[in-house]
């Protein structure tokens, strides 16, 4: 069978990684396997749910739904990149503040969909927030506070023009 | 799930992409965006013994006019056709179909080159594609040609995609300056696919009856559809309420509807005929 290795070498978090990886692997695997980056989850597995959600090379992506090879040389971002818990980013001090969850499991993809959405539309209406999170289920919050926390952290970042566009 | 083994290549130009799948003899796919690929890899529904990467040659993201053409560039994401100012300025509903495709994350990885090549009949693209009689450029082993996706996809995930081939650019009509555009779509609210999805083209001359009428259908049937009986009824006529009317209800004449768990054929006629008739509305107000 084809079973050779090949290299993956990418950005992840401000820092170079690279592993010997079978062509089939998962970037999701790569992350939370190979890197012991657990903070994204893996949630339906088909590219649905999105709890899996990170940056490449700045924009959402869903990781189940990646190859780790596919996004060689590529700056990945997961939720342990975007904070600390002495200088959360507004993302998740929104969501902190606005309870915008419930058992916490699709957080991280959400938060990380959400960094992205804000990215494109700095000011959306409510409207907006749940089309834009159309690629994030959340099955406790009925997502009332989540779309709560979007716009929080859209005001937050639009206040803090310091902030504005940092990941 | 994971995938069954395969090997990995990396093209860095068209010609070496050809030759990489030339020499899978038969057992190699191309990987571009990978959104429809990579599901159908962890399924096991497909099993290729080798996956050539295109993502890395250079030029397949371009978006030019020539002449009375737009020619998008295979590996355009949905997110970039959605805010390329080019297809904004010529084919609006292409933008709206764009940024009305899967979700945020999807649209940032998936290719408008995949999602045809792909052949899903409730894909969004081919409702538009047909409608401004898209070409794609198949550039393989016998040269380059240029397939009109009308005919191109037989049935689900079934397409005239020639053996050792990669579809480089897809090239759409520009319409007038005047016809009014639209891409309108009932969305499944668990799937994010069109039930139906309509993209509407028309424009009305000095005369005031119809002199450019372009209705595409996708997600009802097992092969996306031109509606040209309502095209040819609506032709050279003044439009009215009423005759928009008439002009939907002969949406469904040319095609057969699929059935599946979502919804019955009966339904999925009327609720083809109903969003025909909005997007004229919409395109002929």
């Amino acid at each position: 069978m084809n079973n050779e290795l090949v290299n993956v070498s990418i950005t992840l978090n401000g820092e170079k990684v690279s592993a010997e990886v079978e062509p089939r692997m998962l970037l999701i695997h790569f992350i939370r396997d190979i890197m012991n980056a657990t903070g994204s989850h893996i949630g339906c597995d088909t590219s649905q749910c999105g709890n899996c959600t990170i940056l490449v090379d700045g924009r959402s992506t869903k990781s189940c739904t990646v190859l780790a090879v596919h996004a060689d040389e590529t700056e990945v971002i997961t939720v342990e990149g975007i904070g600390t818990t002495e200088n959360l980013h507004p993302i998740q001090k929104a969501f902190w503040e606005e309870h915008g969850l419930q058992c916490g499991y699709c957080t991280p993809g959400a938060m990380m969909a959400s960094i992205d959405f804000l990215s494109q539309n700095p000011d959306p209406t409510d409207d907006e927030i749940r089309e834009g999170l159309d690629g994030i289920i959340c099955r406790c919050t009925g997502y009332e506070f989540i779309v709560n926390a979007v716009r929080s952290a859209a005001k937050m970042m639009n206040d803090d023009s310091a902030v504005k566009g940092e990941v | 799930m994971i995938p069954s083994q395969f090997k990995y290549l990396r093209a860095q130009s068209v010609e070496e992409a050809i030759t990489m799948l030339q020499e899978t003899h038969g057992e190699g796919k191309i990987l571009a965006g990978g959104h429809s690929l990579v599901p159908l890899l962890k399924f096991r529904i497909t099993t290729p013994g080798t996956l050539v990467d295109i993502t890395r040659i250079p030029g397949l993201k371009d978006v030019r006019i020539d002449g009375d053409r737009l020619l998008v560039g295979a590996l355009k994401t949905h997110y970039e056709i959605s805010k390329d100012e080019t297809i904004i300025d010529n084919i609006p509903a292409l933008a709206k179909t764009a940024s009305e495709t899967g979700d945020l994350q999807v649209r940032n990885y998936g290719t408008i080159g995949g999602n045809i090549v792909h052949g899903d009949p409730v894909a969004d693209y081919p409702a538009i594609a047909l409608a401004l009689d898209a070409e794609l450029k198949v550039e393989g082993e016998d040269g380059t040609e240029m397939l009109p996706v009308d005919g191109f996809a037989l049935g689900p995930l079934i397409t005239m995609m020639p053996e050792n081939a990669i579809v480089t650019e897809v090239s759409f009509e520009i319409p007038p300056a005047h016809a009014e555009q639209t891409y309108l779509k009932y969305t499944h609210p668990a799937t994010g696919y069109p039930l139906v999805g309509v993209a509407a083209i028309a424009g009305t001359g000095d005369d005031g009856t119809i002199d450019y009428i372009r209705v595409g259908v996708t997600g009802v049937s097992d092969v996306s559809y031109r509606a040209r009986p309502v095209e040819e009824f609506l032709m050279g006529r003044e439009p009215s309420e009423e005759l928009i009317k008439e002009a939907a209800e002969l949406a469904v004449e040319d095609a057969e509807m699929g059935s599946d768990l979502f919804a019955s054929p009966e339904y999925r006629e009327h609720i083809t005929k109903i969003y025909v008739k909005r997007a004229l509305y919409e395109v002929l107000k």
